[in-house]
């Protein structure tokens, strides 16, 4: 497989590329010198490690969980814990690299966009932990399912500004982002927290996400002295499946990405993009995405916020179309059960994204053989979403 | 009628284009007619005929709520085409888009559609010059124009590209930032203006965003344009009259009235 993608253009195959009004072009080009500048810097590289280790808590570690394995009765299970990152999730990789690159670059202020809340949350502590002024997008809808999160961001001194249009969730808060960016171009850093977007995004959250898989591999030689059979990585915009992912491509190890079927694939209320989109163009990408026959995007769904995006990131899209990928998904009936699975068995709550990894790993490790192995990137912790989940069996808390 | 034929004709008469913008279905799929009339009746001398898209990233909240509208209104691009035909008035029409409604149909088939319903011009504002090759084939074949956008941050290296396959107008962006009503004229239309002349280009030139009064459009045409682009004041005016057809009417013309005296050249 060829490795040096994106290719000149931003493209990987026919994925990926720039499809962003004039006035942000050349803001793309000097994001791409800048990033390519420092991710070679070893000044930059120091700095960036230092934050990781000391701040963000890396390396995570690679936990074997025996007691599901043992109850399975079939392949070793081990958990990448991107839970323990700082912050709760692995988004906090991707915005310390950022913040960073936005520093040197002499921005002063930075802007994203949450879903969940997961990526604010990540970006207003990386912003605070380097100094720079921060404010955060996020759909009216999500606010109100995120509270938790909303006060988190404030709390970290950034300010969350709630989308009012279209389906007021994620795309949207996507959308006002770059409509903010279009305006503050000149001194604003456009902060994106999966790998989507216009090139040169895909590459960067990549890169600085890719530590996730370089970790894995290392640990799990070490531990087992082979490479994993298979990773399972939940993908909504697909961060984390791209960064424990990227290291693997070229080895004989199965990649499998699994997606949120919601409350079914035939019902319409899914976030699967890359199980059941159509390729078209959104949010400066060619890419796959949930659309109607004329190209209107169509909202997504999920129980896990994070994962209800209608696009998906374009090097997922061509990973699936060269067949170097897998796609599954798993309904939020089907995430809930791996939910209940993971906290009863090994003591960890897991985020309800990961958990829709979880559930197929689960049942593909029953039916394999002992000696074979399983990785699972736990991408988040479920303190976020106990509400969602107390709501969904009925508990009043 | 071609674009370029139609700042001739203007530039023999000492007079600046102006363009007007509206979201063809909004407020309802029947008004876009009338309203094109009414514009006309006013003295616009271009429309640009909004297509509305699902997530339009370069607009602000007016041309936003006009999308929706129309959207609610049921529009989609086979009704778009439809309607569009349905306006016979001998000025130039543009059809203004995001690219994925244009990919989704082919660009083949949305092209000729275009030519098939009277549109001389297409402007995709998220498709730069980079990702424009296959669109801009599918122009050439079926002699449409493709209009592309100058923003104040284009690079000198950029701006040549551009003006190599640009044809119909130059569309300069007066402002970073998105459509909509401003009270001043951004500062940067002169600089950029300055930095365009200089390649001496042959096609002409409109500035757009952000221009909403009468004195804007002088100044427009006074520093040295060709035309002048509105879009969220007149539907502006749409949104206010939603249920006043006729006042609504009445407004557009009078307003494009007053605009188009500004387009005298002195």
């Amino acid at each position: 497989m060829k490795m040096k993608l994106p290719n000149k253009i931003g493209k990987f195959d026919i994925y990926g590329g720039k499809f962003a009004p004039e006035v942000l072009m050349p803001a793309l080009e000097e994001l791409e010198s800048g990033f390519r500048k420092f991710i070679n810097d070893e000044e930059f590289q120091n700095e960036l490690n230092y934050y990781l280790r000391e701040f963000a808590g890396r390396p995570t570690p690679l936990y074997y969980a025996k007691n599901l394995t043992e109850k399975l009765g079939g392949a070793k299970i081990y958990l990448k814990r991107e839970d323990l990152v700082h912050g709760g999730a692995h988004k906090l990789n991707n915005t310390l690299g950022q913040a960073l690159l936005a520093k040197k670059m002499g921005k002063k202020r930075i802007i994203a966009e949450t879903g969940a809340g997961q990526h604010g949350v990540a970006t207003a502590m990386a912003a605070s932990a380097l100094g720079l002024e921060c404010e955060i997008y996020m759909g009216e809808e999500d606010v109100e399912r995120q509270k938790l999160n909303v006060f988190r961001i404030e709390l970290l001194g950034a300010k969350v500004i709630p989308v009012k249009s279209g389906s007021k969730t994620l795309k949207d808060a996507i959308n006002e982002a770059l409509r903010d960016w279009l305006a503050n171009v000149d001194d604003t850093y456009y902060l994106i927290g999966s790998v989507v977007g216009p090139h040169p995004y895909p590459m960067i959250v990549r890169e600085f996400q890719r530590v996730i898989g370089r970790e894995t591999k290392k640990e799990i030689l070490r531990k087992e002295e082979k490479l994993p059979d298979i990773i399972f990585a939940c993908v909504g915009g697909g961060s984390n499946a791209m960064g424990i992912f990227y290291d693997f491509l070229r080895e004989d190890v199965r990649l499998i990405g699994v997606e949120a079927g919601g409350k079914g694939i035939r019902t319409g209320k899914h976030g699967a993009t890359l199980y059941a989109g159509t390729d078209g163009v959104l949010h400066g990408m060619y890419t796959k995405l949930l659309q109607d026959k004329y190209g209107q995007i169509s909202e997504s769904y999920s129980i896990a916020a994070g994962l209800d995006y209608p696009g998906v990131g374009p090097e997922l899209a061509y990973l699936l179309r060269k067949r170097r990928l897998e796609v599954l998904y798993a309904t939020d009936e089907q995430a809930l059960k791996a939910f209940m699975e993971l906290s009863e068995n090994e003591g960890i709550i897991p985020a309800l994204e990961p958990c829709h990894a979880l559930y197929h790993a689960f049942r593909f490790a029953g039916k394999m053989n002992g000696d074979d192995i399983i990785i699972v990137n736990l991408s988040g912790r479920g303190d976020k979403d106990v509400f969602v989940v107390a709501k969904e069996l009925g508990v009043e808390l | 009628m071609r674009i370029e034929e139609k700042f001739m004709e203007l530039k023999e008469r000492k007079e600046g284009a102006l363009i007007g913008f509206i979201t063809v279905g909004d407020p309802e799929l029947e008004s876009t007619v009338d309203i094109v009339g009414s514009l006309i009746e006013g003295g616009i001398d271009i429309i640009e005929l909004g297509l509305p898209f699902s997530d339009p990233i370069a607009d602000g909240v007016v041309i936003q709520r006009a999308s929706e509208r129309s959207l609610r209104n049921g529009m989609n691009p086979d009704l778009y085409f439809k309607i569009v035909k349905k306006i016979k008035y001998e000025i130039p029409k543009i059809c203004l888009t995001y690219y994925n409604l244009v990919l989704q149909r082919g660009l083949e088939k949305f092209v000729k559609d275009c030519r098939n319903s009277g549109i001389s011009g297409i402007i995709v504002p998220d498709l730069p010059i980079e990702e424009s090759e296959a669109l801009l084939r599918a122009c050439r074949d079926y002699n449409l124009d493709l209009i592309f956008l100058v923003a104040p941050t284009t690079t000198e290296e950029r701006l040549k590209k551009i003006l190599k396959e640009a044809t119909g107008f130059l569309y300069v962006v007066s402002l970073l930032g998105v459509t909509g009503v401003r009270e001043n004229l951004s500062t940067k239309i002169k600089p950029t203006l300055m930095r365009i002349n200089k390649f001496n280009p042959k096609i002409p030139i409109a500035v757009g965003f952000g221009i909403s009064k009468p004195e804007h459009v002088r100044n427009v045409i006074r520093i040295g344009a060709d035309g002048a682009i509105v879009g969220s004041a007149f539907v502006r005016i749409i949104e206010e009259y939603l249920n006043n057809r006729e006042k609504m009417l009445h407004r557009l013309e009078k307003f494009a009235m007053e605009l188009k005296k500004g387009t005298t050249m002195t």
